[in-house]
């Protein structure tokens, strides 16, 4: 009986069957948890208040967001030091999010859920999300201006919030001109002490190239006045206001709306406020800086690093790949070199990529960036300019790194276009080169994109070699902005892979910084899977176009 | 014992043209071949082939399958110059001029010898472009020029009719036997000389199959043809001389009428009476 069913393949087909099933639950959990932890992140929690008594017996109010719980049982809880009652089978205890940093030393605490003597709701509590500190949580008191109480009570709450939009309003031209203005100036100074220096080291620096600097440098300097004149007046704009805030305990402190970046109300939202708040927050990650050693604000910076890295790899790793392909399938003499070629190509896709962000920066950051700041930049000396780990050479160790993968399905593709159409382009007196050009090339961008695609997936997701060769924790600037040349490669820059191991494991802040993770990682994971797509598309389309002949 | 029958017997082709002479219009030689040897490594492949193939007349190859004779033919355009590790000896005279001389550009070359093969292999292009391949390798990019080219090849292949309407679609939405016309105008675009047919209708169905034999009968008018065929019936209508290859070697060409009526070799016999083969 047993053996019959065996015969009949079934149990094979079971195995099979349970074989993908096994993979797919685990992808979907993969997704999903990091779906789950990482998009709930940005939801507005309700703020709770309990009533807390403290192992003296006295009895003290705790404001804060109910992050987690954790269950122990009883065994455990004893060994850890918790007095645990006869009838207790298991220690809860609730991880709050307090806040208030500033003033209590710590944001998180856990609590034990048997010492809550009450817990609730109130309306009236508010969250201040700030610059410094993490958030605030407690009541809003007061509002004034220079120092004057301006509103009180029940009025507090909309003057606070009509304040606040003056005071964003009113930041976000700060950042503007410091950005921007300000920025572009500073880099043309900088342009022209370079200038000055790389003249002086030619020797030609004489009263008419001086004259000429210091006219520049002057009328540079005119201008940041004005800037500096303007950014004086914005901050006193943004210094008058402040709001006065009660703690849980009771204390009043005045926190600036300086560094205030949005006040809101969670206990009072209604959901459609709270969908609102949502999306305002996702978008504030898409497309702000981060702040607070990169625990809070957004990771733009890293999103755009990340793909401009890819980008700089695709474009550099597409020719080289293709052109060693085409010479090794179609130029080079089939036989035991091409053979020993093929076999070190395929095998470099299996050296561990930290190795190459050790070849990276031995060989391209030390030796080639190193010798062109000697030929071409002596008068940053001793400042490196490309001898120093940045994009550039991020780009191309990563496209040496993937330059098997686009080598070896390229190769697959030549060899796929049947000899045929060859033979017809060459009966038509098409020269092998023209023959290349004109058709074969053509039928094998598909199996280009291919390898191309392979190639986006794993520099994407590579992190250890980019920590070598160009990446950082926060990079000031990004590496394409508006001042000439635009695109700066010899920049450093910052990329999503390195961002969750900075955030999840070298942040101070670990609990604030959890979730971030998360919300990172499924950002990552978008990122690679938008790139991919995108590759696709454009492969099938090429699929479709040059769709070889059949059989 | 057939090889060595075969060998001791050079055949002279001159006189069985000489012969024609007198009943049609002088037949100028066009492609001569001399003594041709060609070897796959060690393995020789054509011995010592020597024949005349007049101009704008149609020569068929016949003979089973593994004679030579799509090696010979693709030794005309010199399409064998692909191969890894083949060695030609001989000479291939194309109007006079060996076409093996160190000096002969090949790419030229196959120009003035358009092929077409035996699946047909048009580009993944539109059909327009498959037509327009050859001159713009050439660097004619007048569009004038391109779209008269087009329309007089689709007419010279008779296609011009069918596809006329979808120029731009891709030729590979072409039925089996529309792209074998399609390869055949893509040859004649460019106006070559010689075109040389390696059994062109073998991959066809039978209403395909008729439609390229009057195409060839049509073309005939303009160039020198050399067809290879397994089909002694498709032989005997489109060509007017007729060669049969036997293990490499050439054993007998004549004129078509005489060499099915009335073969002078017995090999030959044997083989249109289907006795081997």
């Amino acid at each position: 009986m047993i053996r019959l069913w065996f015969k009949s393949g079934a149990p094979w087909v079971w195995l099979n069957a349970a074989a993908v099933s096994a993979c797919l639950i685990m992808v979907v959990g993969v997704l999903g948890l990091i779906l789950v932890r990482g998009a709930g992140h940005f939801w507005p929690s309700q703020v709770v208040q309990f009533s807390y008594q403290e192992k003296e017996g006295e009895i003290r109010t705790i404001i804060g967001e109910h992050v987690d719980t954790s269950i122990t049982p009883a065994a455990m809880a004893k060994s850890t030091g918790y007095a645990m009652a006869d009838n207790e089978d298991t220690l809860v205890q609730y991880l709050i999010k307090a806040g208030n940093r500033d003033i209590t030393g710590t944001d998180f605490r856990w609590i034990l859920e048997r010492n809550i003597k009450q817990q609730e709701f109130p309306d009236d509590l508010m969250v201040i999300e700030r610059r410094e500190w993490g958030n605030f949580y407690g009541r809003l008191v007061a509002v004034k201006e220079n120092g004057q109480t301006i509103a009180e009570g029940a009025q507090a709450w909309p003057v606070a919030q009509a304040r606040l939009d003056q005071a964003l309003t009113v930041f976000k031209q700060i950042a503007y001109l410091e950005k921007k203005e300000v920025g572009a100036i500073n880099y043309s100074l900088e342009q022209l002490r370079l200038e000055q220096k790389s003249l002086q080291l030619k020797n030609r620096w004489d009263a008419t190239e001086e004259q000429r600097i210091s006219a520049e440098k002057a009328e540079l300097e005119a201008e940041y006045k004005k800037y500096q004149a303007q950014l004086s007046e914005l901050y006193q704009q943004i210094r008058r206001d402040s709001l006065v805030a009660k703690t849980e305990n009771g204390s009043e402190v005045e926190i600036p709306l300086n560094k205030v970046v949005r006040i809101f109300q969670p206990n009072t939202m209604s959901l459609f406020d709270k969908i609102v708040h949502y999306g305002v927050k996702v978008i504030e990650f898409l497309t702000d800086e981060p702040r607070e050693a990169n625990t809070e604000g957004g990771i733009f910076p890293a999103i755009f690093g990340t793909i401009m890295m890819v980008m700089m790899m695709s474009v550099i790793v597409t020719p080289f790949g293709v052109i060693a392909a085409v010479y090794l399938r179609e130029y080079a003499k089939q036989g035991f070199l091409t053979r020993l070629i093929r076999i070190s190509v395929n095998n470099l896709a299996g050296v561990p990529s930290i190795v190459y962000g050790v070849f990276g920066l031995g060989f391209f950051v030390y030796i080639l960036g190193g010798n062109i700041d000697q030929l071409f930049y002596p008068e940053a000396a001793p400042a490196p300019v490309y001898g120093t780990p940045g994009l550039l050479w991020a780009s191309i160790t990563l496209a040496l790194l993937t330059l098997p993968v686009v080598i070896v399905s390229t190769e697959e593709g030549l060899a796929r276009v049947p000899r045929a159409i060859r033979e017809g382009s060459l009966a038509l007196g098409a020269t092998k080169l023209e023959t290349l050009w004109l058709t074969v090339l053509p039928m094998a961008s598909p199996a280009m994109m291919t390898g191309l695609i392979l190639a986006v997936a794993r520099a994407a997701g590579e992190v250890a070699p980019l920590m070598l060769v160009g990446v950082v924790k926060l990079a000031p600037t990004l590496p394409l902005d508006g001042n000439y040349p635009f695109l700066h490669l010899d920049r450093k820059f910052m990329h999503l892979g390195f961002h969750i191991y900075d955030v999840g494991f070298q942040s101070p802040n670990v609990e604030a910084a959890r979730p971030l993770v998360y919300a990172t990682s499924l950002l990552l994971v978008l990122v690679i899977v938008g790139l991919n797509l995108s590759a696709i598309l454009i492969r099938n389309h090429l699929r479709e176009k040059y769709r070889a002949l059949e059989g | 014992m057939a090889t060595q029958h075969a060998r001791t017997h050079s055949i002279d082709v001159s006189s069985i043209l000489r012969d024609q002479k007198g009943s049609n219009e002088p037949n100028e030689t066009c492609i001569k071949v001399e003594n041709l040897n060609l070897f796959y490594g060690e393995k020789q492949a054509l011995h010592n082939v020597s024949m005349e193939m007049p101009k704008k007349k149609v020569t068929a190859y016949i003979g089973p399958s593994g004679c030579g004779k799509s090696t010979l033919l693709r030794c005309i355009n010199r399409m064998n110059d692909l191969v890894d590790n083949v060695t030609i000896e001989g000479k291939i005279l194309l109007d006079n001029e060996n076409i093996y001389d160190k000096s002969v550009n090949v790419a030229a070359l196959r120009r003035r010898v358009g092929m077409v093969f035996q699946k047909p292999n048009p580009f993944p292009k539109s059909i327009f472009e498959n037509v327009t391949y050859g001159l713009r390798i050439q660097g004619i990019n007048d569009k004038r020029i391109l779209e008269e080219t087009v329309e007089n090849s689709l007419r010279g292949a008779a296609l011009w009719d069918e596809v006329k309407d979808r120029l731009n679609d891709n030729a590979l939405g072409l039925s089996g036997g529309q792209q074998q016309r399609l390869v055949i105008a893509r040859a004649i675009a460019i106006e070559p000389e010689v075109l040389l047919l390696d059994e062109p209708a073998s991959a066809l169905d039978p209403i395909s199959t008729l439609k390229i034999e009057e195409l060839i009968n049509e073309l005939k008018d303009k160039y020198t043809i050399v067809i290879v065929t397994h089909n002694m019936q498709q032989a005997a209508r489109v060509s007017d001389y007729t060669a049969f290859m036997f293990m490499g070697e050439l054993i007998e060409i004549g004129t078509t009428s005489e060499l099915f009526t009335n073969p002078r070799k017995k090999q030959t016999e044997d083989y249109i009476t289907g006795r081997y083969g």
